[in-house]
């Protein structure tokens, strides 16, 4: 029963589907394209203020509409109510933090609980007004996509389009400000103007979706998309397009779970859907998802401790005194400063891949290959130490911990490149510019 | 030193020589001219009564002790703080129709190095005023990026995120951006923070070209050690203007110590005295 009625809501078979997927679709797009400049700007909680502020907006229109005797149930108006009321709330916010000297959070707060608290109020007041149809107005504060008509998704296709259209025309600008608001104003850009456009626009987006999303919610719409975005690129034009297409999927998703189950509310089944986007997303994100990241850190830590310690058994080899598995150990645990496990961690990993093996008297000795690679490591380690010293004016002790950071990340490219710097090697090992006493320690 | 910056101005714009007998007022000369900057923060004075003139092509260092206004100074003039009162001038008009001409490197941390941006797309913004409105920026807008980009030994790296860039990579894209900009008098905020021993050297060679190309360079600066060698032209701050000339003249151990030697207690005194009056 309920998948056939998922099924149909998912493929749009009903008129009235069409009709509200179409506004919350659109919804979606804009709030993921605005939100990108909004998150960037830092400014994410203002748009919470915002929406909040917008009940009182939503309750002084109804009462007026009413009492100049038009249907208060009139979406427009409503709107209109919420957009005068949300952008009042906003100048309050941004007057508080400007001429006191309370901080913005606390002037969020402010706006957002006392325009949210007299909105409230209002609704109180018209429960108890006679032959009110004041039931309407709680689904603003939850959201609700069953109650949207054609002309109201029609509002915000064209007020969806509208911002769209602003914010792919001033992307450029956009980009500017909200990178470096000094730098454009001294470019000459009128970037308080701008500040104001963006703010605006999201002011819009915020009114908009107050039906479908509502009030409390309808900041997920602006922040979640572009936060996921954010963990598959680098570079903002994707991060926008993306974003756009976020904020389609879960409204999508949110939109048919809502009308595919009764009394769901659409506002949070389209954060729900956001939010396991935005979970996905950080555990896997290409860019910056956290097991990207663990993973690249990993590979490194592992690449370090192996070049490490090729790099310490091929000095071991030069200077000469590891008669014994005892003198040995003992010398790779000093050339590094390792603790034992690390030195074992270390050579398990060069074991396996076949880089040593351990002779019959226990001391560990290089494989054909391993030796090449541990010559590789050690010459690109020391023609490193030898660039700092003659073309970067740092002082030797620092080389050591130079060299040691940076030469496992150098790719081929860089190495040729400091084979050019410094042709007098050509392909031999170059001798280690520290000396080296018989613990195998750097002096 | 004196005279190499007068032939030097000479040699480059044969206008505005600013000793000459009967010289025109030095407010409609001066690459910069400042009367009576005051700004303050909540009624505390952070800069104090600031008269400047310097000459064109010089590249002047801003030293003070730390509070003592540099970066609000450069802010002030650039109207990114509200002044409390005084006048600007940049080449003898008002700095809002100047602005085509002025260029501006802030401080590092001024910005969101998370930012989804490339170096070569930040060093394009540079360019924005001359793309103007509304149009993207084009392919031959991007190439003059590059070129800024390898101008500062940085073209390898023109498609990076701008936080997988270290610090004197960041500080080298900020001079690029600001090169684009095709400035003629050039505001920077401590360039020379945190960067290393190669783009100190890349960033002075910047600064030598532009003042060999006729550019006047503010720069905010900390190290007291390198004043002779980076700069010709000095003005030492400490809330007010100590002393500003040619390097020669008042890179002195007296002014030193009135910069640095402890506030003047009297004009401490003065500024706790007016934050605290109540209107």
């Amino acid at each position: 029963m309920m998948v056939d009625r998922l099924l149909r809501v998912l493929t749009l078979a009903d008129y009235n589907t069409r009709v509200v997927m179409f506004g919350t679709v659109m919804l979606g797009v804009t709030g993921g394209v605005v939100g990108v400049f909004l998150l960037l700007r830092r400014r994410a909680l203002l748009a919470d203020a915002v929406s909040h502020a917008a009940l009182p907006g939503v309750a002084t229109a109804f009462m007026l509409v009413m009492a100049f005797g038009g249907d208060p149930r009139s979406l427009p108006l409503l709107l209109l109510g919420a957009l005068v009321s949300g952008l009042l709330g906003m100048v309050c916010v941004l007057m508080i933090s400007r001429y006191t000297r309370l901080s913005q959070d606390a002037a969020l707060g402010i706006v957002l609980s006392v325009f949210f608290g007299f909105g409230i109020v209002l609704l109180g007041i018209i429960q108890r007004m006679r032959g009110a149809p004041a039931a309407g107005l709680n689904h603003f504060i939850y959201g609700r996509t069953a109650s949207m008509i054609r002309s109201d998704a029609l509002l915000i296709g064209v007020a969806a389009i509208v911002v769209l259209v602003i914010t792919v025309l001033l992307f450029k600008e956009f980009r500017l400000f909200t990178f470096d608001p000094g730098f454009a104003s001294g470019d000459g850009w009128p970037v308080h103007r701008l500040d104001a456009l963006l703010m605006t626009l999201v002011v819009s987006v915020t009114v908009i979706g107050l039906q479908a999303v509502g009030i409390i919610l309808v900041i997920a719409i602006l922040v979640l998309p572009p936060a996921t975005a954010r963990f598959w690129t680098d570079r903002l034009a994707p991060m926008v397009v993306l974003s756009g297409v976020l904020g389609a999927i879960g409204a999508y998703a949110g939109t048919a779970l809502s009308a595919s189950m009764p009394r769901m509310p659409a506002g949070a089944a389209i954060v729900v859907s956001h939010g396991s986007l935005f979970v996905l997303s950080m555990l896997f994100g290409r860019v910056r998802g956290v097991l990207h990241e663990l993973s690249a850190q990993r590979r490194l830590s592992r690449r370090t401790l192996k070049q490490n310690l090729l790099r310490a058994l091929y000095e071991c080899e030069e200077t000469g005194d590891i008669a014994t598995p005892e003198t040995q150990t003992l010398h790779l645990l000093r050339a590094r400063g390792w603790s034992p496990r690390e030195l074992r961690m270390a050579i398990r990993l060069l074991r396996r891949e076949k880089s040593i093996y351990q002779s019959t008297d226990g001391r560990w000795l290089f494989s054909e290959a391993g030796r090449v690679r541990a010559a590789r490591v050690t010459r690109n380690h020391r023609l490193w130490e030898v660039y700092l010293l003659e073309h970067a004016d740092t002082a030797p002790a620092h080389v050591d911990q130079g060299a040691d950071y940076i030469e496992h990340v150098l790719g081929d490219e860089l190495i040729s490149e400091l084979e050019r710097a410094i042709p007098r090697f050509g392909k031999v090992v170059p001798a280690s510019v520290h000396v080296i006493d018989s613990a195998g320690r750097p002096t | 030193m004196k005279n190499s910056i007068l032939s030097l101005q000479k040699k480059t714009r044969g206008a505005a020589p600013v000793q000459e007998p009967f010289a025109p007022d030095p407010a409609d000369t001066s690459a910069l001219h400042v009367r009576d900057l005051t700004v303050a923060y909540y009624r505390k004075p952070v800069l104090w009564d600031v008269d400047l003139d310097v000459p064109h092509a010089v590249v002047a260092g801003i030293v003070g002790p730390n509070g003592a206004g540099k970066s609000t100074l450069i802010k002030a003039i650039l109207d990114l703080v509200p002044h409390t009162s005084g006048t600007v001038k940049i080449f003898g008009q008002p700095y809002r129709r100047q602005r085509r001409r002025v260029g501006y490197v802030p401080q590092r941390e001024s910005v969101d190095w998370e930012y989804p941006i490339t170096a070569l797309e930040l060093v394009a913004m540079g360019l924005y005023r001359k793309i103007g409105w509304f149009r993207p920026v084009g392919q031959a807008y991007r190439k003059q990026a590059l070129e800024a980009l390898a101008d500062v030994g940085m073209a390898d790296l023109a498609h990076r995120q701008i936080s997988r860039l270290s610090g004197g990579q960041q500080q080298r894209i900020f001079l690029a951006r600001a090169l684009v900009q095709d400035a003629e008098v050039y505001f920077m905020d401590e360039p020379f923070a945190g960067v290393d021993a190669s783009t100190e050297k890349a960033i002075i060679e910047i600064l030598q070209r532009l003042r060999a190309d006729g550019k006047t360079v503010f720069v905010v600066h900390h190290d007291l050690e390198t004043v002779r060698q980076y700069f010709d032209y000095l003005i030492m701050l400490n809330m007010r203007i100590v002393a500003a000339g040619p390097v020669s003249d008042v890179f002195t151990s007296e002014n030193l110590r009135r910069t640095y030697g402890g506030r003047l207690t009297l004009l401490d005194r003065a500024v706790d005295a007016i934050g605290r009056t109540p209107e």
